[in-house]
């Protein structure tokens, strides 16, 4: 599902935040992201759904090279990836079930294929009752919860989320581990850029550790690995 | 786009890029006045220069001639002067008219105000002249030198002096209208680049998260183009209203006011209509060039 070969990325400042990354990661695999911060996970993720471009080497996602991949053509890359946002990025001014459906709009779904997928989707996140509320009528984890729904609702082969726990309190953060759990039980490849030592350690699945830009451990049922 | 453009998209499109218009309050109204300015005055620039055009046209297809005889010239030279007229190769016909003619003529294309002429009646000061006709119009201007120096020609009149005036004046409006339209719509096309500017800034979130959920960037633009087409074309709902009312009642008084052989105006129809369809193109290009800038600009999708 993706494949890297010797990727390293250097910012235009000089930053240098991956150097010969070497991973391949198939079709329904769950796989954390660790390391420090500053160690380069999210320059990994950007990589995946093309918002950065490799400096060196081959990237492969859904069997896709993305090295050659037409500037016209990333849309249709990106709809075979849902990405979830520390920050949720939800609109503020459009309710949940339209910040779901905006998501199906633009990729021009018919209104009634629409409606159904989003019910499922609220409903598969356990919020179906807030359908019609405005995101900052909800709890910081009920909005983290808007945008997995959203990162899913296209059935994209891929989910990728950067640190979705990172603000949310232990609870919350087992809840979406269990959203989680269910869509990849369901096929999709998820991957998860964490520093939830209790996540990783509880709910064992691949380990990729990074640090300084390098893959330095990557170990199928791993432990975090790392103090807190 | 890569693939046609389905109904309800179309709809979607549309009702954002409305919305927008409405958002963006003070620069819309801006934006639209801007057009508005910049159409009246184009529509003002091209009325009186395609008239002037016209005119000009006409005049130089004209192949008459007219020919005043000296008034001291008795029947028998008049009769000679004609004689040798009609011998020139390049005449097509040779037409005479009296001064009585030559009177009356002018009392009836005079219409009210020529009825004073009639106290000339009695006192004619009016030539008796010859109505020439060259085969064909490039010979309108050395046939004229040719008479001129025939006996008992007093002057030849035609149409290629007035064209001549004419042009030299048609060449200077031009210059100038087209330096000043030139300006208008850039400053329009800026003004409405800033508006959509606004919007784009405002939708900054919004265009960020299509951009990750898979929009293509047609999709993300075409509501702005929309924008830009609508505030061009309201700009340019007044101008054509003031065309098209100010172009009938110019047909319906001055027409009769003025009345020089050459002064004719262009029908309301098609002419109006046509002018007006012209505004509404230039609105609605100055609007998406407008989009289109700013598209390019700040949104780099
Ligand atoms: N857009 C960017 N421009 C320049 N440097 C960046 C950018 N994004 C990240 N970096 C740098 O790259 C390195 C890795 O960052 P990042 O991938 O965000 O790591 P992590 O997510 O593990 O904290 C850091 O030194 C960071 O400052
Ligand atoms: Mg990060």
């Amino acid at each position: 599902m993706i494949t890297m070969k010797d990727i390293s990325k250097t910012y235009s400042n000089g930053v240098t935040a991956l150097s010969g990354i070497n991973v391949n990661i198939d079709q329904g695999e769950f796989v954390y992201i660790v390391g420090p911060s500053g160690a380069g996970k999210s320059s990994f993720i950007r990589l995946i759904y093309r918002e950065v471009k490799p400096t060196s080497g081959q990237i492969v996602v859904a069997n896709k090279d993305l090295s050659k991949l037409k500037e016209r053509k990333v849309p249709y890359l990106r709809r075979d990836i849902g990405v979830v946002f520390q920050d949720f990025k939800l609109l503020p001014k459009l309710t949940i079930y339209e910040n779901i459906a905006f998501a199906m709009e633009v990729i021009e779904q018919s209104p009634r294929i629409i409606r159904k997928r989003v019910m499922e989707v609220l409903e598969l996140v356990d919020l179906k009752n807030k359908a019609r509320s405005l995101p900052h009528e909800l709890s910081g984890g009920e909005q983290q919860r808007v945008s997995i729904a959203r990162a899913i609702v296209n059935h994209p082969k891929i989910v990728i989320a950067d640190e979705p726990t990172g603000n949310l309190d232990p609870d919350t953060s087992w809840e979406i581990m269990r959203v989680f759990e269910e869509i990849n039980s369901r096929g999709t490849t998820l991957i998860m850029a964490t520093h939830s030592k209790e996540i990783v350690n509880t709910i064992k699945h691949r380990v990729i550790a990074i640090e300084s830009g390098r893959i330095v451990r990557d170990e199928y049922r791993g432990e975090y690995g790392y103090e807190g | 786009m890569n693939t046609a453009m389905k109904a309800r998209t179309v709809k979607r499109h549309l009702r954002q890029g409305v919305k927008n218009i409405f958002r963006n309050g003070w620069m819309t109204v801006a934006s639209i006045g801007a057009v508005t300015v910049t159409l009246l005055l184009v529509a003002a620039f091209l009325a009186v220069i395609l008239n002037l055009s016209h005119m000009a046209d006409k005049v130089e297809n004209d192949v008459e001639l007219k020919v005043l005889i000296d008034v001291t010239a008795n029947a028998d030279q008049i009769q000679e002067l004609g004689n040798e007229i009609e011998k020139l190769d390049k005449v097509d016909s040779v037409v005479f008219s009296s001064k009585e003619d030559e009177l009356n003529q002018l009392i009836k294309s005079m219409g009210e105000e020529g009825k004073s002429w009639k106290l000339f009646k009695q006192d004619n000061p009016l030539n008796p002249a010859y109505t020439v006709k060259a085969k064909n119009p490039q010979d309108t201007e050395p046939l004229a030198k040719q008479i001129e120096d025939l006996p008992h020609v007093h002057q030849v009149n035609y149409g290629k002096d007035v064209v001549n005036k004419l042009f030299d004046f048609l060449k200077y409006a031009r210059v100038v209208g087209l330096i000043l339209i030139v300006g208008l719509v850039f400053t329009a096309i800026f003004l409405i680049s800033n508006t959509i500017k606004l919007t784009i800034m405002a939708r900054s979130r919004e265009i960020g998260i299509m951009k990750l959920v898979g929009a293509t960037n047609g999709f993300i633009r075409w509501p702005f183009f929309i924008e830009g087409f609508l505030l061009g074309v309201l700009g340019s709902a007044i101008p054509i209203a003031v065309l098209m009312t100010g172009y009938h009642y110019l047909l319906k008084y001055v027409i009769q006011k003025v009345n020089l052989p050459f002064f004719e105006l262009l029908p309301f129809n098609p002419f109006a209509w046509e002018l007006s369809l012209l505004v509404l193109a230039i609105g609605a290009v100055i609007g998406v060039w407008g989009s289109v800038m700013s598209v390019r600009k700040f949104l780099k999708v």
